[in-house]
Order: C-alpha cells, then sequence, then structure tokens
C-alpha cells in the first residue's frame, strides 16, 4: 500500500483525476490535489478524500506554464519533503477537422496535455533522482495509441506522452524510478458526455467488451502502477479500454 | 575544498577518495555516464552553495576543472 508516500495528481477536480486521487489517498498517499480551472471541484475532492479517513490538499497551478510548475516543485518539496507518486493527468480537448482546425486549439492542446506533462516531470525528476525511488505516471489515451478522427491535437498529445514517458523511463530507470503511461480507452467522464448519443454508440459498438468504462477502472490501473507491486514495470503503456486498442 | 569535494565525488560516482586527484577525468576514468554528471553537479550545488548551469557542465571534464570553476565564483570551500 502507499503509506507515507506524497502523491501529486493534476487535474484532480473531476472525472479520471479525481477518481485517481481518491484511489490512491484510499490507498494510504498524502495526496496533492492539483487544478487550474476550479477550485471548487479540487475542493470537493479534497473533502471526499477527507471524509473518507484520507489526507489531501488543493493546490492551484497552470500545468502548462513552466515557471509555474518549478513553482508548484518547490512548494511540495518544502512542505513535505519528497515526491513518491507523479500522476500527470490534467487534459482538455478542442475537436475539430484538421482543415478547421485554429493554431490556438492545436496549441492549447498540446500545451496541457503534452508539456504539462514534461513540466512537472522537469521539476521534480531532481527530487525523483535523490530518492532513488518513486512513480511517474502518465495518463496517455487509447486515442493517442490509434488515432481518432477530428482530434488530431488530442491524439498527437496523448501520442507524444507515450514517446515522453518512454524517453524518462530510459533515463531514470537506473535509479529506481518507473514511468509508465496508462492509455484509457472510452470512460464516462465530463469530456466524453459532450459526445452525442449517436457518436457513443458508435465508439461503444467498435469495443470488444461493447461497454463503456469506468473512471475508477483507471484508478486502479493506476494504484498498481504506484505500488511497489509493480516496481520492475517501467515504460509501459496500459491500455485500459475494453479491448478497444487490440 | 579538494578534500571535500573528493569525497562528494567518491560517493556520487562510486570510486574510492585515494583514486581521485585533480587530474582524474570524471568520463573516462571515473567512468561517469551523464546522470551520474548530473547528480554530482546537485550535490557540489548543495555542498557549496554554487551554481553550475548545465551549459558550463559541459566543460567541467575533469576534477581540476570543477575546482578552477569554483574558484572563479569565489568559492574558495
Amino acid at each position: 500500500m502507499l503509506e507515507g508516500k506524497v502523491a501529486l495528481v493534476t487535474g484532480a477536480g473531476r472525472g479520471i483525476g479525481r477518481a485517481v486521487a481518491l484511489k490512491l489517498a484510499e490507498n494510504g498517499a498524502k495526496v496533492i490535489v492539483n487544478y487550474n480551472g476550479s477550485e471548487a471541484k479540487a475542493m470537493e475532492t479534497v473533502k471526499m478524500i477527507e471524509e473518507a479517513g484520507g489526507e489531501a490538499e488543493a493546490v492551484k497551478c497552470d500545468v502548462s506554464d513552466f515557471t509555474a510548475c518549478g513553482e508548484l516543485a518547490k512548494t511540495v518539496i518544502e512542505k513535505y519533503g519528497r515526491i513518491d507518486i507523479l500522476v500527470n493527468n490534467a487534459g482538455v480537448t478542442r475537436d475539430g477537422l484538421i482543415m478547421r482546425m485554429s493554431e490556438e486549439d492545436y496549441d492549447t492542446v498540446l500545451d496541457i496535455n503534452l508539456k504539462g506533462a514534461f513540466n512537472t516531470m522537469r521539476h521534480f525528476s531532481p527530487n525523483f533522482l535523490k530518492q532513488r525511488s518513486g512513480k511517474i505516471i502518465n495518463i496517455s489515451s487509447v486515442a493517442g495509441v490509434m488515432g481518432n478522427p477530428g482530434q488530431a491535437n488530442y491524439c498527437a498529445s496523448k501520442a507524444g506522452l507515450i514517446g515522453l514517458t518512454k524517453s524518462v523511463a530510459r533515463e531514470l530507470a537506473s535509479r529506481g524510478v518507473c514511468v509508465n503511461a496508462v492509455a484509457p480507452g472510452f470512460i464516462e467522464t465530463d469530456m466524453t458526455d459532450a459526445m452525442s448519443d449517436k457518436a457513443k454508440e458508435t465508439v461503444i459498438g467498435s469495443i470488444p467488451m461493447k461497454k463503456t468504462g469506468k473512471a475508477k477502472d483507471i484508478a486502479e490501473a493506476v494504484a498498481f502502477l504506484a505500488d511497489e507491486a509493480s516496481d520492475y514495470i517501467t515504460g509501459q503503456v496500459l491500455c485500459v479500454d475494453g479491448g478497444m486498442a487490440i | 575544498m579538494f578534500d571535500k569535494l573528493k569525497e562528494i565525488i567518491a560517493e556520487k560516482l562510486g570510486a574510492e577518495v585515494d583514486e581521485i586527484t585533480e587530474e582524474s577525468r570524471f568520463k573516462e576514468d571515473l567512468e561517469a555516464d551523464s546522470l551520474d554528471l548530473f547528480e554530482l553537479v546537485m550535490a557540489i550545488e548543495e555542498e557549496f552553495g554554487a551554481s553550475i548551469p548545465s551549459e558550463d557542465l559541459e566543460k567541467l571534464a575533469t576534477v581540476g576543472d570543477v575546482i578552477e570553476y569554483m574558484k572563479k565564483q569565489g568559492i574558495e570551500g
């Protein structure tokens, strides 16, 4: 279990990030609930953790901001003295066909989803190195493995996360730091709620298990990769998708 | 400063203190890889309050280079 461990989950106010934060706290970790948009949602996550007997605090940071992530790392290390688990989950979508996609929509998605993960890893890696242990888990997507029409920016960011994961895994492996990615399939969250019923049906039809996943399914996979049970696993992409990417 | 520096280098690179001279080359003689050098720099920065930017790291091939570099920064230990 994760007693005494310190975990940071980015974008933990809702959806998959919240489920991950709750699970890591349930397993005993102190959880830093990062948010940028909604403080109220992040406080809700913190309250849920505290009511379940766990320890958490909400910390605001725009992960796409390199300098702000440096400050975040400094604050976390000053307060907790260490970082054991880093979950890069913060992500957004700005869907559109390639010929209509604005430069801004492309940049925004890449800045948050991909550069955000770089920023946190960049600033926390010296601490992971010093500790000679740690778990970094990047939330990619089955869309990054397979591609998806209307999501060129999102898929590029999620595929990029896989390359980033594998490179950093190779860099830090000799120091006992594991870096893996989880690639969720079609998970019920606010992000997928925005899809039309018809689009949802089409996607579900393409899933071998013929059903959607829950945020909890992702949280369980992340909890495994955050645990010492997975100490010999690094540089991997774990698809949690009902068989979608087979 | 040289003694303290030797101790840090020995600890970080898994070398014997006696083996380390000012002429020792980090990569060739002390078998340090890029990650080892990064960790060594972090330790030196912490111990001596020095600041060694990544672009300067490339210029520091030997233990003597590091001593010279720190002297230029006004750090005599």
